[in-house]
C-alpha cells in the first residue's frame, strides 16, 4: 500500500449517478426489462404451450432474474470496487434467505410425508 | 511503503504501520454509513419475509376443505397491482434524479405520483382482502389462508408504512429544503421502496402465479 494509490471510495446503495443521462437510462432500462420479465411470467403461467411440470421452475427463474434487474438498475448494486460492501451484505442476506426457505420447505415436506396417518394407525384406532 | 515521518500517525500500534483498521482515511462519511446501515436493515427485512414465504410454502395445500388459491385469486387484479407498484418504484427513481439536482417541482411531483401509485396498489390489495373475508375466506378459515394473510398482509403493512414515510419526506423537503440529512433520508426511503417491489416480485410469482397453475 502506498499513499499514491488512487483513492478507492464506497458508494451507498441506491445512490444516484453523477450523470443525469446515465441515471435516467438506468431507470428506463430497468423498467423495460422488469416489464418484459413480468409479462413473460404472466404469459408462462397462463399458456398451455409449455411443458406443464417445468412451468413452476421457469417462473422462479424469471422472478430471480427480475429481482436482479431491480437490484442492478433501481438500487444500483454493481460488481464495481466501490460496491463491495453492498454486495457482501447482499450475499449474506441471500445466503440466509436461501437457507431458511430451502431448509424449511425440505424439512416440512419430509415431516409431512413421515407424519401422515398410515393404514395401520387407522386400523389400531378402529380396533380400540 | 511510507515511513512514520511522512504520514501523520493516527492510532497506530507500531511505527511504520498504516493499518488503523479503518484505512487511511478513517470511517466513511454519514452519506455512506447511514444508507449502508439502512441497506442492512432492508436485507434483514428480506430475511423476515423469507420466513413468511417458507411458512406459506409449507401450508399452501392445507386448505382444510375450504377455498384454495384457484378459487380465490384473480390474476388480472394481481397484474394491475404489479404494474402499479413497478411504476411507483420507477417514478421514485425519477424523484431521486430530481432531488440530486435540487429541483423542488420535479421532486415533489414525482413523489406525489409515487405515492398515488402506491395507494392504487394498496386499495386493490385491501379490496382483495375484504372480498375474500366477505366470502368466508378470512385468515381464520384454514392454515393456507392464515399464512397467506400473514405474508401478503405483512407486505401491505410495509407499503402502508412506506406511504407514511413518503408523506413525511415530502413535508420535510418542502419545509427544510434539500439539506444533506433530508436527502439522506430520501435515499433511504427510495431503497426501502425499491426493496418492497423486489419482495412483491416474489409474492406475485410464488403466491399468485405458481399457486394458480392449472
Amino acid at each position: 500500500m502506498t499513499e499514491h494509490e488512487p483513492e478507492l471510495h464506497n458508494v451507498a446503495p441506491g445512490e444516484p449517478h453523477d450523470s443525469m443521462l446515465s441515471e435516467t437510462i438506468s431507470y428506463v432500462l430497468g423498467l423495460g426489462l422488469a416489464l418484459l420479465l413480468t409479462g413473460i411470467s404472466f404469459w408462462v403461467a397462463s399458456t398451455s404451450v409449455l411443458w406443464g411440470p417445468g412451468v413452476a421452475v421457469g417462473l422462479v427463474v424469471l422472478a430471480i432474474a427480475q429481482m436482479g434487474v431491480h437490484l442492478v438498475f433501481f438500487l444500483h448494486i454493481t460488481s464495481g470496487p466501490d460496491n463491495t460492501n453492498n454486495v457482501l451484505a447482499l450475499a449474506f442476506g441471500v445466503l440466509i434467505v436461501f437457507l431458511v426457505m430451502v431448509g424449511t420447505i425440505w424439512i416440512m415436506a419430509h415431516l409431512a410425508a413421515n407424519m401422515g396417518p398410515t393404514p395401520e394407525m387407522t386400523n389400531i384406532h378402529l380396533q380400540h | 511503503m511510507s515511513t512514520a515521518s511522512e504520514t501523520p500517525v493516527v492510532g497506530l500500534t507500531h511505527l511504520g504501520s498504516e493499518d488503523t483498521g479503518l484505512g487511511n482515511r478513517g470511517p466513511e462519511s454519514k452519506a455512506i454509513v447511514v444508507p449502508y446501515g439502512f441497506w442492512l436493515f432492508v436485507l434483514s427485512d428480506m430475511v423476515l419475509f423469507s420466513t413468511l414465504f417458507a411458512t406459506y410454502a409449507s401450508l399452501a395445500r392445507a386448505t382444510d376443505g375450504g377455498p384454495g388459491p384457484l378459487q380465490l385469486f384473480d390474476r388480472n387484479l394481481v397484474a394491475v397491482e404489479t404494474m402499479a407498484l413497478l411504476l411507483s418504484s420507477f417514478v421514485c427513481g425519477l424523484a431521486m434524479i430530481a432531488a440530486k439536482r435540487r429541483n423542488m417541482l420535479w421532486t415533489q411531483g414525482s413523489l406525489v405520483v409515487t405515492g398515488l401509485l402506491g395507494l392504487v396498489f394498496l386499495f386493490i390489495e385491501l379490496y382483495e382482502f375484504a372480498h375474500m373475508i366477505g366470502e368466508g375466506a378470512g385468515p381464520q378459515r384454514s392454515a393456507f389462508l392464515s399464512s397467506f394473510f400473514t405474508l401478503v398482509g405483512c407486505h401491505g403493512a410495509h407499503v402502508t408504512a412506506g406511504l407514511l414515510w413518503l408523506g413525511t419526506m415530502m413535508a420535510q423537503i418542502w419545509a427544510k429544503g434539500f439539506r444533506q440529512d433530508i436527502v439522506r433520508r430520501l435515499l433511504c426511503f427510495s431503497v426501502f421502496w425499491h426493496a418492497l417491489d423486489i419482495i412483491w416480485v416474489a409474492i406475485f410469482t410464488i403466491v399468485y402465479l405458481i399457486g394458480t397453475l392449472a
